[in-house]
Formats: C-alpha cells, sequence, structure tokens
C-alpha cells in the first residue's frame, strides 16, 4: 500500500520539527528515513502512524486522505525502539493482543488466534518462547516479538522507529539482514527511522535523507552514497573532505592555491563555493615543484586493512588547521615512500563543488 | 580454599550482623510486646477469653471494624487511583497544593480529624444538616466510622500508585492503540495489570491503618453499643473496667485476623508482581 504526505508541516513550541515535508512511498517498498538526530524524521513516522497530529498538511494512505483517523483505524504496525512489549503478558499474548481487542464482530476464534500467533513466532523464529515472558527475552528477542505482534493485525504499512537502537553491534547486524529478509518476504510497505547511515543505506530499497525539518534528498543508497545532492549529504555520509574557496574557471581558489574540478553547471567566477572529496578520491603528490594541488603536512599513517588511512593538516591563510583524510592502495603508499611530517600536494580525481548559500555556511 | 568451599560466596560484607541487627530490632520492637498480648491472653485461662470476644457487643464491633476498613480501603484504592491518575496525567493550576494536600491526613493528629470531620457530618454541621434534611444520618452511624477510615486511608493509595503511573511509559498504550485497541482496553488490558501490585499495596496499607485506627473515629462513631462501636473502643473500654485479659483477647483475635488478611493480600500482591517481571 502506497503512502504519501502533502505539505507536513509541525512546531513544537518555537522549534520546527516539520517544514513542508512532502513525500511518496510507493507500494511494497522498504524505505529509511536517515537523519542526524532532531531533523524530524521520528516526528514525520509519528504523524504518519497518526500518533502525532501534524499541524497543517496531510497524510494520504492508499489514496484516501487518513489525516483525520484515529491511529487505532489507520492499520499501521509500529515498532518501537525499546519494544514496547506488554510486561506482564507472555510472549504468545503479546502477539495475540491486536488480534483479542478486535471487535467481537471481527474476532477471530481462539482456535484461529492460537493458529495464527504460532506462525507469526515461527515468521520471527522464535515460536519456543511462546510462554515466556518479555524480562526473560535478550534485546533482539524482544525486538522480533515487538514486530510479529504488530504483523498480527495485518497492518497495511509497517513504520519502525530506530528499531535496531537498543541493542549492541552484533545483535544489529544480524536484525538488519533479517529484516531485509522478512521485507522480501512479506512485500509490505515500510518505513524505518534510523540515524545510522551504514543502517539505512544496507537495509533500504530507497533512503529519504533528512535535515532540520527538510528533505535534503531522496534516492536509492547507491545515489546518496555516490552522487550526494546537497552539501549536507555529503557531510553526512562516510567520511568527507570539505573545501572552503571561490570559483576560478574550471578550478577551486583556495588562499593562493588551485585544484582543479569538474563542476556540472557553471560557476560565476569568484563565488564562494563549497567542495567535497572523499577519502579515496583524493591522491597525494610528493613533487612539490607543481603548482596544482594543495599543500599539506602527514601526521599519521594507518597501513593496515586492503587501503592504508593517511591523516593530513593543512594551515590555510589565517592559520586555521583544516584536517584532511586520504585512504591509498598500499602499493601507492610504497611507492610515494611516506612518512609523518612530510609535506606533500594533495590532488583530487574527483571533486564535488556546490555554490554555498549563507544557511550552509552555519553547518 | 577449604574455608571458602562451603561458605557460598558473597560481595557485600555483613550478612551475619545485618540479619542479627534485623531481628534482634524486629524482636525488641514487634515480637516482644506483640507476644505479651498473648501471655495476657492466656493468663485469663479459656473461658475468659471466649467470653469476651463473643459477646454481642464486642462480636458487633469485630464485625463493624473489619467491615468498615475492608469497604473503606476498597473505596480508597478506586479514588486514590482517581486522584493518582489526574496528579500524574494532567497538568493543571494549583496541581502542587493537591498534591500536598494528599498527605494531610497523615500529618493531622487523628482527634483533630475526628472533631473536624464531627463538626462537619454531625446532625448540625454543613454536611450534616443537609443530609438531615433528606432524613440521612453520617454522624454517630456505621457511615461516620466509614467516612473517618476513608478519611485517613487516603494517601496510602495515592502515594504507591503515583510513582508506578508516573514510570508507566506512554509508549506502552502507543502500542496498543496502535494494535487496535480502545480507550477502555488499554486502560483495562495494558495500564491496570501494571499497577495492580501498587494498588494491591495501598489498600493493604490503608486496610492495616483503617483497622488500627481510634482517634479519628471514636468522636464521628457516637459509640452507640452493637451499632457503632469499634473493636479498639472495646479493647479501651475492658481496660478501664480493669479487665486486661479481656482486653488482651479482643487484641489477639484482632492481631490474628489482621494477619491473616494482610498474609492474603501480600501474596496477591507478590503473585501479581510476579506476573509483570518485576521480580522473575
Amino acid at each position: 500500500m502506497s503512502i504519501e504526505v502533502h505539505h507536513i508541516r509541525k512546531q513544537f513550541g518555537s522549534f520546527t520539527a516539520l517544514d513542508d515535508v512532502s513525500l511518496d512511498f510507493p507500494s511494497g517498498e522498504l524505505v529509511a528515513l536517515l537523519g542526524p538526530s532532531g531533523c524530524g524524521k521520528t516526528t514525520l513516522l509519528r504523524i504518519i502512524a497518526g500518533l502525532e497530529q501534524a499541524d497543517s498538511g496531510r497524510v494520504i494512505l492508499e489514496g484516501s486522505d487518513a489525516s483525520a483517523t484515529h491511529v487505532r483505524e489507520r492499520q499501521v504496525g509500529f515498532v518501537f525502539q525499546h519494544y514496547a512489549l506488554f510486561r506482564h503478558m507472555s510472549v504468545f499474548d503479546n502477539v495475540a493482543f491486536g488480534l483479542r481487542v478486535k471487535p467481537r464482530a471481527e474476532r477471530p476464534s481462539e482456535d484461529a488466534i492460537r493458529r495464527k500467533v504460532t506462525d507469526l513466532l515461527k515468521l520471527v523464529q522464535l515460536d519456543w518462547l511462546a510462554d515466556r515472558f518479555p524480562s526473560q527475552l535478550s534485546g533482539g528477542q524482544r525486538q522480533r516479538i515487538a514486530l510479529a505482534r504488530a504483523l498480527a493485525v495485518e497492518p497495511r504499512v509497517l513504520l519502525l522507529d530506530e528499531p535496531f537502537g537498543a541493542l549492541d553491534a552484533k545483535v544489529r547486524k544480524e536484525l538488519r539482514r533479517w529484516l531485509r529478509k522478512l521485507h522480501d518476504e512479506l512485500h509490505i510497505t515500510s518505513i524505518f527511522v534510523t540515524h545510522d547511515q551504514e543502517e539505512a543505506l544496507e537495509v533500504a530499497d530507497r533512503v529519504v535523507v533528512m535535515n532540520r525539518g527538510q528533505v535534503e534528498q531522496i534516492g536509492s543508497p547507491e545515489a546518496v552514497w555516490h552522487a550526494p545532492a546537497t552539501p549536507f549529504v555529503y557531510s553526512f555520509l562516510g567520511s568527507v573532505n570539505r573545501f572552503h574557496g571561490h570559483a576560478d574557471a574550471g578550478a577551486l581558489q583556495i588562499d593562493a592555491q588551485r585544484i582543479a574540478h569538474d563542476a556540472d553547471e557553471p560557476l560565476a567566477a569568484g563565488a564562494e563555493v563549497i567542495a567535497f572529496a572523499r577519502p579515496h578520491e583524493l591522491d597525494i603528490d610528493t613533487d612539490l615543484s607543481v603548482l596544482e594541488g594543495l599543500r599539506a603536512r602527514v601526521t599519521r599513517i594507518q597501513a593496515f586493512g586492503l587501503t592504508a588511512r593517511i591523516e593530513l593538516e593543512r594551515n590555510d591563510l589565517e592559520d586555521t588547521v583544516h584536517h584532511h583524510e586520504v585512504e591509498l592502495p598500499l602499493d601507492r603508499l610504497v611507492a610515494l615512500q611516506l612518512s609523518v611530517g612530510r609535506e606533500v600536494r594533495l590532488t583530487p580525481s574527483r571533486l564535488k563543488v556546490f555554490a554555498e548559500p549563507a544557511a550552509n555556511l552555519a553547518a | 580454599m577449604a574455608t571458602l568451599a562451603h561458605k557460598p560466596f558473597r560481595v557485600l560484607p555483613g550478612f551475619r550482623l545485618t540479619l542479627g541487627y534485623t531481628l534482634l530490632y524486629l524482636s525488641l520492637l514487634v515480637l516482644i510486646p506483640l507476644s505479651a498480648v498473648f501471655i495476657k491472653t492466656a493468663s485469663g485461662g479459656w473461658e475468659h477469653f471466649w467470653n469476651s470476644i463473643s459477646s454481642p457487643r464486642v462480636l458487633a464491633s469485630f464485625g463493624l471494624s473489619f467491615g468498615a476498613s475492608l469497604a473503606a480501603a476498597a473505596i480508597n484504592s478506586v479514588f486514590g487511583l482517581l486522584l493518582a491518575w489526574s496528579l500524574v496525567r494532567y497538568r493543571f493550576p494549583g496541581r502542587k497544593l493537591v498534591d500536598s494536600l494528599v498527605d494531610l491526613p497523615f500529618a493531622l493528629p487523628t482527634a483533630v480529624a475526628g472533631i473536624a470531620l464531627t463538626a462537619i457530618y454531625a446532625p448540625k454541621g454543613w454536611i450534616g444538616s443537609l443530609a438531615a434534611s433528606h432524613d440521612i444520618r453520617i454522624a454517630f452511624t456505621p457511615w461516620g466510622v466509614l467516612i473517618a477510615l476513608i478519611f485517613i486511608g487516603l494517601p496510602f493509595v495515592v502515594r504507591t500508585v503515583q510513582p508506578v503511573l508516573e514510570d508507566l511509559e506512554v509508549e506502552l498504550e502507543e502500542a496498543a492503540a496502535s494494535l487496535g485497541a480502545a480507550r477502555w482496553q488499554i486502560f483495562r488490558h495494558v495500564i491496570f495489570p501494571t499497577l495492580l501490585p501498587a494498588l494491591l499495596t495501598g489498600f493493604a496499607l490503608a486496610f492495616a491503618r483503617a483497622v488500627g485506627e481510634y482517634g479519628s473515629v471514636i468522636f464521628i462513631a457516637g459509640n452507640i453499643p452493637l451499632v457503632s462501636e469499634i473493636a479498639p473502643l472495646m479493647i479501651v473500654t475492658k481496660l478501664e473496667q480493669f479487665d486486661y485479659a479481656g482486653a488482651t483477647s479482643i487484641a489477639a483475635v484482632m492481631l490474628v485476623v489482621s494477619f491473616v488478611l494482610l498474609l492474603i493480600i501480600n501474596s496477591l500482591q507478590a503473585w501479581s508482581a510476579r506476573r509483570i517481571g518485576r521480580s522473575a
């Protein structure tokens, strides 16, 4: 089932949680809402669920306006970060809850409930825990039970609020693979909120990157990773080198130094710009007689793993220190014969340049 | 090593000392005085004991004391829960004031409470005169006893339920709502079972307090034989007649009945607490 939100605004006192957000979640997709804390992603999820009311805007579920529908009637499955299992009920009763509170006319027979709950517990691979109480389960097991409970009422959409946020790293990894697999079996339209970029990129069909109550970019994990649309997305996803400077005919002028870039659209000469390059998109050159590139000093070399990580420092004219990070193949590192303290030139193989609006200066 | 092997290892030291202290303290303050009640009772002989507790006046006072105490504790459970709910869930002007008013029955000397209640509920008092115009008498009847016991038991339920309500995660209610539960179903199946252990504790405390209450009751009760005499009053009456064995006989019965009732309530409480996974 498809979900659309139109022009959603939400204000908490003087804080704007959502500022005119419009999104379209196609049927059957698993979408991640990704962003730093306070970006409005959880608020948006709760508005879609009906747990929160938007100040203005509409929520459309399967083509019909659900803005005024109570959470009870929206038929959404909601999974909370801290599980929200009913402690006084066994695992079985937790999963059966949604079926047992149905009006008498719609309520399945106790036999049918038993079959359904057993099936769901099998689906989450925890049927052997049916008689336990939530306090006797591990965090990962609790979250799987919470998911089974949400699925019991056959929701039209599944909404997950930081579902793996309270789990340790190993269980997180396991569970997100499992969630992906489960989604491939059920094909229920799902939205999950996370601040963990790795989680979003690994699990989701599409990623919505949010910042300060607005949508920064929507796209496949590959698209947001390889072609970030805004400076925010660039700096939020993965580690990145950031350069401030002025545009100058196909090159970036930083203080008295120049580096070439490949801007998509022409930039006004002399305009303030901000440029990004990922660590693997920077190269190091030890030949200081060439002018192209940025002078920097090696501060640390980590030569383990598949690539070597080199940390560098660069001083600008105002004596502010900028930190940079370069990833090089190990053989390249050996060929360069780098050592800590050495002066080198940084030359980007790829440099993404954005005109710098005033708002981004603060970011 | 040899000694460590058969002595269970404990992280905190002083187990023997604290246990010994606890037992000594309890013995000096609770067990020895209470056992004196039974020893004194025994000194009067079986027949005197039986005669003391089976006279109609005493039986009526037992009925009133335990009946009114249970009723008062039950009423306090309902309204104490309501009060705690409003104090925790809503923000209204004067909330802090109401919150501290709840403790007043704790602090007030019971005789003051008794006099105040009598003044209001007596046939010439504000509420008493209103009731009297409808031919209802409150003071000097068992109803008066009930009102006094409700008054002094009020803080117990509020104060035991309040912290549990405050800790109740809103997410539980949201989860239940998203699963399609109506408001009353959320209360019945999610909130109430979580509150039940605290509610039972509050009930037990309010009941225990009400059974032993004397000062606030004797003024409003009017102490009419067979109608509005409470068991503690019967004990005092016997004492005034220098019938010590008779007084302790009544006291012994009250002790045993109270103990049994509290034991039942506490096991109920422990059972419901286990169900919500507190001690599991």
